[in-house]
């Protein structure tokens, strides 16, 4: 649990999350994060034996909905607001076959 | 092979991804439809768009919920959704709704029926529902259009143990897979329609001069059709065995681990692909959109009860109550509203092997050349039972209520209404019959002859006049009244 926030671990974060970073951005981050986790570190010196893992924030459960067709949007709508389109197709570089 | 002594185990688990047929998406209420245009089934939810609150569909939680069921698995009292981190242009949100540590069903098993006649049993470790990614298209050269009217549509992951052996087993349970998720009518589970997509992992393990060695393990991704799941095992069953056998001692589990491999649907082989080494830092968390869904035992009693009677009991049944024979019986399971057909005629007072026999004759011909289920050909319960009945009742012979069923199929109508149009109905009038008789005794002397001196082709010529006098009829002759006829005016 308490793992270490070095420089090399914010780089995979940072190529994990396609965000490019510079060498200094780097070990801002690093710095920053170990500090964040130092923080929530204190969480740890809690008693939970015996206490279930907390799946959510709020004491909610079965929130859920008829399947029944409601308002979608128009393809000029969806397309909207990205960068670019093919037809009614958004437009990315090229890649090769589908995630699934 | 046999001078060394070696035996080979394929071990072969499979993932399979069965899309829900829900009216709409997992959690946003856009239509969930195949092949419609690009991006018409869209919102800002399934989009990605920022500070949208996505909605569980309760239909996908039950449907999930009925094949974790029906495979026998425990179905959790409690389960939560979970982030998959991962970036692709199908996947808006650049994380994937899916379920990790708390699945919604887990442990369970499939009754496999093997083509000797035989079952097998499938341990299914867990089937956890997450959501469709969109669908890139691939046509241009310069880049890569995205539609995504398929991304949010709910999918159930299927994960077996790895207990199949031959390449029959694993397509024996995939086809069984898609058999139950259509009799529960939880998906179409149509194949060109992507609704269900395989992922086979596979290795061997081969026993040699005492020694067992077990070849990496080999992931197949993405296949989408049966022909593509029976050759990829196949191919990769020799192809491990061959690299295992140029290098024994490094081409193992234990040195190489395990590899991906993509399916080459043009060579019918597997290629290797490198994998990037983050790609399964996939960082689950729990989705904080989504609320836990707490099962009560009155959901999931009240949704075991609409289960009924499985593909493979119901064949069961149909041999032992209706007398029919494997083939028959397993011929009428394969979708639920065909079976349900054959037992509300029964009910209705029709004797089961005819109804048999009319839905497997003309029944699955039309069924077959227009790529439907028996039932879809739309001949009712009620005029299969009429038509079976008028067979039983020698008002029509097997021609006509051949002719009869297309008719049904084509126009409807009430089979004896068809029969009196069409002019099928069997001529049972002794005065008509006896005519027809006659004159088949009159033209053929050699046959009666034969009959009437008792000889070892005395059975022959019998049927060959019965024939005569069908033909003379021009098929309309009840049967059995010429059988009467001819063996009274023969004396035979
Ligand atoms: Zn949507």
């Amino acid at each position: 649990m308490s793992k270490t926030i070095d420089l090399d671990l914010v780089r995979h974060i940072g190529k994990l999350s396609r965000i490019a970073l510079s060498e200094q951005e780097v070990g801002t981050f690093a710095a920053q994060l170990a500090g964040i986790l130092e923080y929530f570190g204190k969480l740890q010196e809690l008693d939970t034996e015996g206490v279930e893992p907390m799946a959510h924030a709020v004491q909610l459960h079965n929130v859920l909905a008829d399947d029944t067709p409601g308002e979608s949007l128009t393809p000029e709508q969806a397309l909207a607001n990205a960068p670019d389109r093919d037809g009614d197709f958004f437009k990315v570089p090229k890649v090769i076959g589908d995630s699934q | 092979m046999s001078e060394t002594n070696e035996t080979i185990k394929p071990v072969v688990g499979l993932e399979i991804h069965v899309e829900l047929a829900t009216a709409t998406k997992m959690f946003c209420r856009c239509r969930n439809r195949f092949g419609d245009p690009p991006n018409t089934h869209v919102c800002p939810v399934c989009i990605g768009m920022p500070g949208v609150l996505p909605v569980m569909n309760r239909q996908a939680v039950e449907y999930a919920m009925k094949v974790g069921l029906a495979l026998h698995c425990t179905v959790a009292g409690f389960t939560k959704w979970d982030r998959k981190s991962y970036y692709y242009p199908d996947l808006p949100k650049n994380y994937q709704i899916s379920q990790y540590d708390l699945p919604l069903s887990a442990d369970g098993f499939l009754e496999v029926p093997l083509p000797d006649g035989t079952t097998r049993k499938i341990r299914v470790r867990r089937a956890h529902l997450e959501e469709d990614a969109g669908k890139n298209i691939h046509d241009k050269a310069s880049h890569t259009g995205v539609d995504l009217n398929r991304a949010g549509v709910p999918l159930l992951e299927i994960v077996s143990e790895p207990d199949m052996n031959a390449v029959e087993e694993v397509l024996a349970y995939a086809r069984a897979m898609q058999r139950l998720v259509r009799w529960l009518g939880v998906s179409e589970a149509n194949m060109q329609m992507g609704h269900m997509r395989f992922e086979p992992n596979i290795n061997l393990h081969i026993t040699r001069g005492g020694r067992t060695f077990k070849t990496p393990i080999c992931e197949v991704k993405n296949l989408n059709s049966f022909r593509a799941l029976e050759r990829t095992v196949a191919y990769e069953i020799q192809r491990q065995h061959a690299e295992w056998q140029a290098n024994p001692e490094g081409y193992s589990i234990d040195k190489v681990g395990k590899e991906n491999r993509g399916y080459d649907d043009e060579a019918g082989v597997t290629v290797f692909q490198r994998e990037k080494e983050e790609a399964h830092d996939y960082r689950y968390f729990p989705d904080p959109d989504l609320a836990p869904v707490l099962v009560s035992d009155e959901w999931r009693g009240g949704l075991a009860a609409q289960i009924g009677e499985l593909p493979l009991a119901r064949r069961a049944r149909y041999m032992e109550r209706y007398a029919l024979s494997f083939k028959e019986a397993d011929a009428l399971t394969q979708d639920a509203p065909t079976g349900d057909l054959l037992d509300t005629a029964v009910t209705d007072g029709a004797d089961a092997k005819r109804c048999a026999n009319l839905l497997l004759g003309r029944g699955a011909a039309i069924a077959n050349d227009r790529g439907y289920s028996i039932a879809e050909v739309g001949v009712t319960a009620g005029q299969l039972a009429e038509l079976a009945k008028m067979l039983s009742g020698g008002e029509v012979n097997a021609t006509a209520a051949d002719k009869i069923f297309v008719k049904l199929a084509e126009t409807g109508g009430s089979p004896r209404q068809v029969a009196e149009a069409e002019g099928l109905l069997a001529v049972s009038d002794a005065g008509q019959i006896s005519a027809w008789v006659d004159q088949a005794i009159a033209a053929n002397p050699k046959a009666v002859e034969d009959v009437r001196s008792g000889g070892k082709s005395q059975k022959k010529a019998f049927g060959f006049l019965m024939g005569q006098v069908m033909r003379l009829s021009g098929g309309a002759a009840a049967p059995a009244e010429v059988q009467r006829l001819l063996q009274q005016k023969l004396g035979s």
